[in-house]
């Protein structure tokens, strides 16, 4: 794999064929996987450089990442999942106040005390970016988000998603190999095919028919 | 001594006590190692389960030799606990803590250690990008994810240390009262002809096994069925 990428505030999209690396990117700028060479920054503050011996461990990146499993805790009710992430500093009853918001926010409130085993594959996906995003990270990464969910389902999770993307000035990476979702999705897009970067550009000119 | 002329229950509450001691003792060592084990670098990784896997394999006499060499008398070991408590390790009810521990930390270890494998490593990874550090996320995800497999090892080496018969033999001695568990009981009533009393034993430590087995068939089945 050899890439060199470069994300801005807003929403940025990985697009490519399965095995193209694209979730590969993403575990190695959240530190789950160590590159065997290259460099991640965000905000000008260097997570990993394999030349320096510079790798920050994933819990001091404030890089949150929504996995295609959604990886939800099985053995949290919503309001705890949610709550896991929201930053320590706070006492117990403000933590589970903001996991709270972010599931209103989200839509969910009424999934607070219901587990994993029990929601929808949509109820699933807003529950896990509620939680991603009270984590309060400095960027975001999706991998494939929306897989698994009807078409009706995913224009409407797309859309809230574009909707808090620009309330929040974060990079937002979105991992993804459905055409339609990123041509719909409207930001820059970077092609990757067999862990290279092929092109980069605007994803009407990138992805039009 | 005994409880009217049905059967003498000083076996067997020696067998509780020393059984629920020394499935603390292998808990505590047994989870602890298969935590270090279940981690993803590990140096001498093998060779530590081999060590841990071994009391499960050897006779119990030559197990029962290493610790008379280990823990006996004239050992440093022996020589301090001696000096500590003002009795010996061998030839008493710590000998055969000592022998039910060695029985049930494997069946414990390896128990726990395929438990915290078991645990998606995807729902790590989320814990640790969710600010968890490496000690936050094994106790408030792996653990609990893992306890019903744990709780069951733990329960099948609590059975094991019930029953331990030959190592306790070899560093307790059969000592009425002392450390006749009641695996030896059942052993010196066979010898001595009292064949009810062998049987009314053996009948107890068959129903308590089998209730052992039974809670963790429910444990294991469970945790097929979902979290």
């Amino acid at each position: 794999m050899d890439v060199s990428l470069d994300f801005a505030p807003g929403l940025s999209v990985l697009f490519g064929p399965s095995g193209s690396g694209k979730t590969t990117i993403l575990s190695a700028i959240a530190g789950l996987v160590r590159p065997d060479q290259g460099r991640v920054t965000l905000g000008g503050e260097t997570l990993f450089d394999a030349r320096r011996g510079v790798d920050l461990p994933p819990n001091r990146r404030s890089v949150a990442l929504v996995f295609q499993s959604l990886a939800l805790f099985p053995h949290l009710n919503a309001l705890g999942n949610v709550a896991y992430g929201v930053p320590g500093t706070l006492g117990q009853a403000q933590r589970l106040e903001r996991a709270h918001a972010w599931l209103g926010r989200m839509r969910v409130s009424h999934l607070a005390q219901r587990y994993p085993s029990g929601f929808s594959g949509g109820e699933g996906q807003r529950v896990a970016l509620a939680r991603a995003l009270a984590s309060e990270p400095r960027a975001l990464l999706l991998d494939e988000p929306f897989s698994a969910l009807d078409q009706a389902l995913v224009r409407e999770l797309s859309a809230e998603l574009v909707e808090h993307v620009r309330a929040l000035s974060l990079p937002v990476v979105l991992v993804t190999h459905d055409r339609t979702l990123a041509r719909g999705l409207l930001g820059e897009v970077t092609l990757l095919r067999a862990g290279r970067v092929e092109r980069v550009g605007a994803s009407s000119e990138l992805l039009a028919d | 001594m005994g409880f009217g002329p049905l059967i003498d229950l000083a076996p067997l509450l020696l067998s509780f006590e020393v059984a629920s001691l020394a499935t603390c003792f292998a808990s505590v060592f047994g989870i602890g190692i298969a935590a270090l084990l279940a981690m993803p670098r590990v140096w001498g990784r093998e060779l530590i389960d081999a060590a841990i896997t071994a009391p499960m394999v050897l006779p119990p006499t030559v197990l029962g030799y290493y610790l008379l060499v280990v823990l006996g008398r004239e050992s440093a070991i022996g020589q301090a606990f001696e000096a500590l408590t003002g009795t010996a390790i061998v030839f008493s009810r710590g000998g055969a803590v000592v022998a039910a521990t060695i029985g049930a930390l494997p069946l414990i270890c390896k128990a726990a250690r395929a438990a915290l494998e078991s645990v998606d490593v995807r729902l790590i990874g989320a814990a640790r990008t969710l600010g968890a550090s490496a000690s936050r996320a094994f106790f408030t995800v792996t653990v609990p994810l893992a306890r019903r497999g744990i709780l069951a090892g733990v329960m099948l080496g609590f059975a094991r240390a019930l029953g331990d018969f030959g190592v306790t033999l070899m560093i307790a001695g059969n000592i009425p009262g002392q450390t006749r568990t009641a695996s030896l009981a059942i052993y010196d009533a066979v010898l001595s002809g009292r064949d009810a009393d062998a049987t009314r034993l053996s009948l107890i430590m068959t129903a308590l096994a089998m209730t052992v087995l039974i809670a963790v068939g429910y444990l294991t089945k469970q945790r097929r069925d979902g979290f």
